[in-house]
């Protein structure tokens, strides 16, 4: 039995790959159950280890976790991507919460009706170009360092870094104006652990397609 | 300059609830700035305030944090009420993820057409009783224990009392069943700092009204529909 954590998702980005992108920069090997089958998630449930009946799950250090984020400030805590004391820690917090409320918007984007599809990118790039990349532009700017927060890698790189990717799949030019997140980008782009996630055969997973959300409607759907 | 914690939103629960609610359980008293005009919230986002256009925002410790959790997170540490160690931050962290999915059916309840708000009555009562409370009903049962982290006064028994307040607003009954967590919002609104909050005259907010409404609205020109879950 392995000592990795273990990853109980559908084999697609979802709510899961901030975490996957997290573990594989901190350079932490896991392992992923997919779930494919309506009956493997009533298996789950009965099993009593989704404690909201929900995924995502990770089995790491004996807990059955749930709850994404509080996968994720657990594995950034544990690995020491939050910052060096409560105020670097805040930051950390505020940029992610941030980030997240931006990538909400490319979560639920291939749920949206077909006739929504167009106007929701627009609000994609009206969100990231006026009021998120703005923000991490300016933080850059001014305080000159190489990372977000404490002039050391956190989790608040991770997440950016994942929403910059994130955002130009549906908006290939959206960095054009950005000059410091288009160097940020660079530079994450070529950490080590980083690299190795971005190169093919790696966990990332490709951008969810009809026969990802028809899965997703399938398991979880009432 | 008062060292107190200033909280700048609308006069009314919305986002800024459950952070009103952990500084009374911390016993930390703190000041209010209610936005009441679009011209406010304008002078706020022209003064560079809100780091992402939004409030809630809180002024302590010399920063003016936005991001709801992100404040809660950092109140929580500060005063203690956020578990001895990483692994009883995980179990604080997953309970109180799970009373904020809840919570959020009812943040938008106000915005709903009447009709859409006995679904969404019907909606959050099932959620509650489905899934979250039995969820927290087991844990208070296995260990036995007064709270619901590490035998411990925290963050996720503050929030926890709050969501079921909340929910016994819309239904209330709704604990029937629970015997568990009847006792423990027995317990918990009897601690000191709770109950003075429970009490009428604290900076605790009544549910929100069509005026509240209109107001969050306005100065937000969030004029579009808000849709039932």
């Amino acid at each position: 039995m392995s000592g990795k954590p273990r990853l109980t998702y559908l084999n697609g980005r979802g709510r899961m790959e901030p975490v996957r992108w997290l573990l594989a920069a901190a350079g932490v090997e896991f392992e992923e159950n997919f779930l494919e089958t309506r009956e493997q998630y009533e298996k789950l449930i009965k099993d009593g280890v989704l404690m909201f009946q929900q995924v995502p799950l990770v089995e790491i250090d004996g807990m059955k976790m749930v709850q994404t984020r509080a996968i994720l400030s657990y594995i950034a805590g544990k690995y020491n991507l939050y910052g060096k004391d409560l105020k670097e820690r805040a930051l950390i917090d505020m940029y992610v919460e941030g980030i997240t409320d931006l990538m909400q918007m490319i979560l639920m984007f291939p749920f949206s009706p077909p006739e929504t599809k167009e106007k929701n990118i627009d609000s994609i790039k009206e969100r990231a170009t006026n009021r998120y990349f703005p923000v991490f532009e300016k933080v850059l700017k001014q305080h000159g360092q190489d990372f977000l927060v404490g002039n050391k890698f956190s989790w608040a790189d991770v997440q950016l870094i994942e929403a910059i990717l994130a955002v130009e799949e549906k908006i290939p030019a959206v960095l054009s104006g950005f000059p410091q997140l288009q160097a940020f980008k660079k530079r994450m782009s070529n950490m080590p652990t980083i690299k190795k996630f971005l190169q093919p055969g790696s966990p990332r997973k490709p951008p969810p397609d009809e026969c990802y959300v028809e899965t997703v409607l399938k398991i979880f759907k009432k | 300059m008062a060292g107190k914690p200033k909280l700048y939103y609308f006069d009314g629960r919305g986002k800024m609830e459950s952070i009103r609610w952990l500084l009374a359980a911390a016993g930390v008293e703190f000041e209010e700035e209610f936005l009441e005009t679009r011209e406010q919230y304008e002078k706020l986002l022209q003064g560079g305030s809100l780091l992402f256009q939004q409030v809630p925002m809180v002024e302590i410790d010399g920063m003016k944090m936005v991001q709801s959790r992100a404040i809660a997170n950092y109140i929580a540490t500060k005063y203690n009420l956020y578990g001895k160690d990483l692994k009883e931050r995980a179990l604080i962290d997953m309970y109180v993820g799970g009373t904020d999915d809840l919570m959020g059916f009812l943040l938008t309840f106000p915005y709903l057409s009447a009709e859409d708000k006995e679904k969404q009555r019907a909606v959050i009562v099932e959620k509650a009783t489905s899934r979250y409370f039995p969820a927290y009903e087991k844990v208070l049962k296995d260990h036995g224990q007064d709270f619901l982290v590490g035998n411990h006064f925290s963050w996720a028994d503050v929030h926890l009392l709050e969501a079921i307040l909340m929910v016994e607003e819309k239904k209330s009954d709704v604990l029937s069943g629970f015997p568990q967590l009847q006792a423990f919002k027995a317990r918990i609104s009897s601690i000191p700092t709770i109950k003075k909050f429970l009490q009428p005259g604290s900076q605790r907010k009544p549910i929100s009204s069509d005026k509240y409404v209109e107001t969050v609205r306005r100065v937000l020109r969030m004029y579009y529909d808000m849709k039932a879950n």
